[in-house]
């Protein structure tokens, strides 16, 4: 099953620790923990759906190429990691 | 006098009080964030806190007793296609928060970047899009004055009647609504603007207002820091007449009215228009007490050279006696004002930019 973290630097703001995922996008994968956890999703998604500029997915060591929808799949064991862009911070 | 001041910045919020003779901060609130407005609601003592995370997006928080515990509440937010484009942008940044009037407790008012205004009826926990200014023709028109969208900075409720309400976008100009949002118009006839060609000059759509600051006594007399200078209004933001000339300067972003004094407003000048800074280094507070007719620019205990500070917009307050200012600039300085800024006390010099100072 996806496994998916979270950068620490979110943890002072919001909560959210590891977990696996029953998931075939990142978009399952994201609204599977905002299920549980709704106060998640405004740091990482703006009010469209998209994911913030300055918040960057990676599935195991590739970016995702759908920002905007987030349908990347998912298969297997896959590893998704949510950082934060090495960009946007002051 | 009001013995307590907050202050938003660049990372954090402080909370200053005044004891001993000395005003002295605790910890900061949301050490390390970007503060973007508070509000110190004066009609149930809640202080509410914006953030404009550089990663995670606008966050608004809400503090039940005085700062020292923080509750998140949902930011206000624009609804999918509001604006009937792909690219639209989401809300950026909130600009200013407000209390709706007296009468109207829990009432609030959000002004945002990209310009937008929001509602609240219950204390923040809930906003709503005011759609009757969002989808009026002419916001095509408003652009972008120091940001790459235009935002309203300053919501004016009027005392005597909490529906009557003036806004200010930088940049699209004034606007009143007289049925607490449902209906608006233009207003500020007699604004004059230089960064557009001469036909437009006086269009009232096209001022950038940097801020409004009205007399609580008399709400009928608007200071308006504008972009070309300093204008006033007898009539409640209908019309503006240009006060000039302003010596040193009469550019700036700051204006606070005297709560009781109609005749009395204070502008913080720096060189116009792509230099911001003071006027040959020293920083001044330009203060009148002839509705405009004179000047004096105060400068006891601020620096008299080599300075460098800009006093934003939100970065100018007046407590409710009038006789104590405050004003913290985007070197990170932190002043008040005695007598009616007569007499300036630094009282830090090591915050991080500021964006809003606020007794309360």
């Amino acid at each position: 099953m996806p496994r998916i973290s979270f950068t620490a630097n979110l943890q002072r703001h919001v909560s959210s620790p590891p977990r696996e995922v029953q998931a075939g996008t990142v978009r399952e994968a994201l609204e599977t923990v905002f299920a549980e956890n709704p106060r998640l999703r405004s740091y990482l998604l703006d009010e469209h759906g998209r994911l913030r500029r300055h918040v960057s997915i990676y599935v195991n060591d590739r970016m995702i190429a759908d920002r905007g929808g987030l349908a990347d799949a998912l298969a297997g064991e896959d590893e998704i990691f949510v950082f934060q862009a090495l960009s946007g911070g002051w | 006098m009001s013995d307590r001041l907050l202050v938003a910045s660049r990372k954090g919020l402080f909370r200053f009080r005044f004891s001993g003779g000395e005003w002295r901060a605790g910890a900061p609130a949301f050490p390390g964030e970007p503060v973007s407005a508070l509000l110190a609601d004066p009609r149930d003592g809640r202080l509410y806190a914006a953030l404009r995370l550089g990663h995670f997006g606008v966050k608004l928080h809400r503090s039940e007793d005085g700062g020292e515990t923080w509750t998140e509440l949902q930011a206000p937010t624009l609804p999918a296609g509001a604006g009937g484009a792909a690219d639209l942008p989401g809300v950026d940044m909130i600009w200013t928060l407000v209390p709706g009037g007296a009468d109207r407790r829990g009432v609030l008012w959000c002004g945002t970047l990209p310009g937008a205004l929001f509602q609240s009826s219950d204390g923040g926990e809930t906003w709503s899009l005011v759609e009757s200014l969002w989808n009026m023709p002419e916001r095509a028109n408003w652009s972008g004055g120091g940001y790459d969208h235009p935002g309203i900075h300053t919501i004016l409720v009027d005392p005597r009647d909490a529906a009557r309400l003036t806004i200010a976008v930088s940049t699209g100009g004034i606007w009143i609504s007289t049925d607490a949002g449902a209906n608006w118009r233009l207003a500020g006839r007699g604004l004059r603007a230089e960064y557009v060609p001469p036909a437009l000059a006086n269009d009232p759509a096209s001022q950038d207002v940097h801020r409004l600051a009205s007399c609580r006594a008399a709400p009928d007399i608007v200071w308006c820091q504008h972009h070309n200078g300093i204008f006033l209004s007898t009539d409640g933001a209908e019309t503006f007449t240009e006060i000039a000339p302003v010596a040193p300067s009469a550019f700036g972003f700051a204006v606070a009215a005297h709560p009781a004094d109609p005749e009395t407003a204070w502008f913080v000048p720096a060189v116009k228009d792509e230099c911001r800074i003071p006027v040959d280094g020293r920083l001044v507070v330009n203060r009148t007490r002839d509705g405009g007719r004179s000047f004096q620019a105060l400068s006891t205990g601020l620096p008299g050279g080599a300075s460098y500070d800009l006093i934003y917009r939100h970065a100018l307050d007046v407590d409710g006696t009038g006789a104590r200012l405050a004003m913290g600039s985007t070197t990170g300085n932190l002043w008040v004002g005695r007598d009616g800024g007569e007499r300036w006390t630094l009282v830090s010099a090591h915050l991080p930019p500021i964006a809003q100072v606020a007794f309360g």
